[in-house]
């Protein structure tokens, strides 16, 4: 999935302080999983404006709505019609959601209410870990299932640096060695002598490097 | 790309090695500023100790004076710099054009590394680069020598004719893949091997003869780091902060047995010491004498280790 975490309210705040009716608008999609921006989130931002605007003497309309997704057309026509009534909508989806519906609604300011991470796992509730840069061009098969380009702090593909301590990243104490990791499950696979392959120069053009990307399959397209 | 085509380079220290020689090779880091004086000071208090100097390329990631203008300082003085080049830093046009860069000056070592990590550095908000690895720079430098061919294909006029080093450090983890990714690197082109600073030596020892049980001290020559310990609180210092270094309790236990006035010489007499048994160690080629803003040590700890006068190759 793809995870977010919450903004700090004081941000949020800076950027609808000015409006006087706004829509929250969740998803229920990844951010409902990492808890940063579905349903339950959209309540608590809710009420906590609502509390921190009538404190300022301010009134504000305060408006929720959860969408089942806002990176699809067929979702985000589910407000067109309420739209034109708010001054902004503040979107708890991550950011492919909240420019989604800013391209759906080129006349309403959407406002982004949670940060984008990246794309990850649950580890255990409340903790978030990446797994995937998306680059474009899978090499799981050869590296025991373990990606050197998201879990290696350097992207190394050739194995781990001379950081390497106990396990740990030389970065953080906190995080995990990904060449640690990839060489215990080459062992565990009895494919230990994948290691000595030289793994050759990356092709970066499918990754970010090559500019936006796009995806067109034919065989689906109406 | 393989070793068993000896490609013989203008290379001092290849020719050092070739000819039999213990080699020895110091560092430079080059100054925050631009003062090309606190380069050519540090090389004239040691050129005439080593056969080769190291110029270290923004090392802890801390933004310095590039690695290469300083190669081509000490090229002026008529000194065989090895360019010390990271990936951090530059993608692989970068890569190629400082590489002609130093070609173009008769650079003629270049050490292959990934370099440390920008969040240790003064730019911990910088972005990095890592768009190929150490390894693969070491791929890089070969094919543009012996093919005189660009990464993408293309022939190049005038190919860099340098002698390929690569690090090794034998003390990092996990252990096991330590000689397997040694013998990547050889694989991948590398020639001459600069090893971490070795203050564990039975775990440096350990490593060495399985390296040598695969026969890969045949195939590149290995240089031995060794770095002296200026204070018992440097020794802590590494031990604590620095990855990938192996201090041991008794060394650290030494330094601090001694009084505060006395650390420094102890420090120095470690290293010597430590050189002196590391020379009796099979596979071992040479020593990277790596004096940390201590260059002026570097005669002394040569010259009592046994390796002064440097061997006189023109």
């Amino acid at each position: 999935m793809i995870v977010a975490k919450k903004k700090p309210i004081e941000e949020i705040i800076e950027t609808v302080k000015d409006y006087d009716k706004i829509l929250i608008a969740g998803c229920n999609e990844c951010v409902t999983v990492c808890e940063a921006g579905g349903k339950r989130e959209v309540a608590v931002l809710a009420s906590a404006l609502r509390m921190y605007f009538m404190n300022q003497g301010k009134e504000i309309k305060i408006d929720e709505v959860t969408l089942e997704r806002q990176c699809d057309h067929e979702y985000l026509e589910e407000v067109r019609n309420v739209m034109d009534q708010y001054g902004a909508v503040v979107s708890l989806a991550c950011g492919v959601g909240v420019q989604f519906m800013a391209e759906t609604y080129a006349q309403s300011p959407i406002l982004p209410g949670v940060d984008t991470c990246f794309m990850g796992v649950t580890e255990e509730r409340g903790v978030w870990t990446e797994r995937c840069q998306g680059c474009g061009q899978c090499m799981l098969a050869s590296t025991g299932g373990i990606c050197p380009v998201s879990r290696c702090a350097k992207r190394l593909f050739n194995g781990p640096c001379g950081g390497s301590t106990q396990g740990h990243c030389e970065i953080h104490k906190d995080l995990v060695c990904g060449w640690q990791l990839i060489v215990d499950r080459l062992r565990e696979l009895n494919q230990f002598a994948e290691y000595e392959k030289v793994t050759p120069i990356k092709d970066w053009s499918t990754e970010r490097a090559g500019g936006p990307r796009k995806v067109i399959r034919e065989d689906v397209k109406e | 790309m393989n070793n068993d085509r000896k490609t013989s380079t203008p290379s001092k220290l290849q020719k050092v090695l070739e000819a039999g020689h213990l080699a020895v090779t110091s560092e430079c880091g080059p100054p925050r500023g631009s003062d090309p004086e606190a380069i050519t000071k540090k090389a004239e208090m040691i050129k005439d100790h080593v056969d080769a100097i190291n110029i270290t390329d923004n090392q802890t990631s801390v933004t310095r004076l590039c690695s290469l203008a300083s190669c081509i300082h000490l090229k002026l003085m008529g000194l065989e710099p090895v360019l010390q080049m990271v990936v951090r830093d530059r993608n692989r046009i970068a890569i190629q054009s400082d590489i002609l860069g130093a070609a173009s000056f008769d650079i003629h070592n270049i050490l292959c590394l990934s370099g440390d990590h920008q969040i240790f550095g003064d730019s911990p908000q910088g972005q990095n680069v890592f768009d190929i690895d150490s390894m693969q720079l070491i791929q890089t430098v070969r094919l543009m020598r012996d093919e005189g061919k660009f990464l993408g294909g293309d022939e190049l006029n005038r190919p860099p004719r340098m002698f390929v080093g690569a690090a090794a450090n034998p003390f990092a983890d996990p252990f096991e893949i330590r000689v397997p990714r040694l013998a990547k690197k050889i694989a991948a082109g590398a020639e001459f091997i600069q090893t971490q600073c070795i203050y564990n030596l039975d775990k440096f020892e350990l490593w060495m003869q399985q390296a040598c049980e695969r026969g890969l001290h045949e195939k590149v020559a290995i240089l031995a780091g060794v770095t002296p310990f200026k204070s018992a609180g440097m020794a802590k210092y590494m031990k604590k902060r620095v990855p990938g270094m192996d201090v041991p309790d008794e060394v650290i236990e030494r330094m601090s047995g001694v009084p505060k006035e006395k650390q420094a010489e102890e420090g120095i007499k470690i290293c010597i010491e430590s050189i002196q048994r590391l020379k009796e160690v099979e596979g071992v080629r040479g020593f990277h004498i790596m004096a940390i803003e201590w260059e002026e040590k570097v005669p002394e700890i040569v010259e009592a280790s046994g390796l002064y006068p440097r061997p006189d190759l023109d």
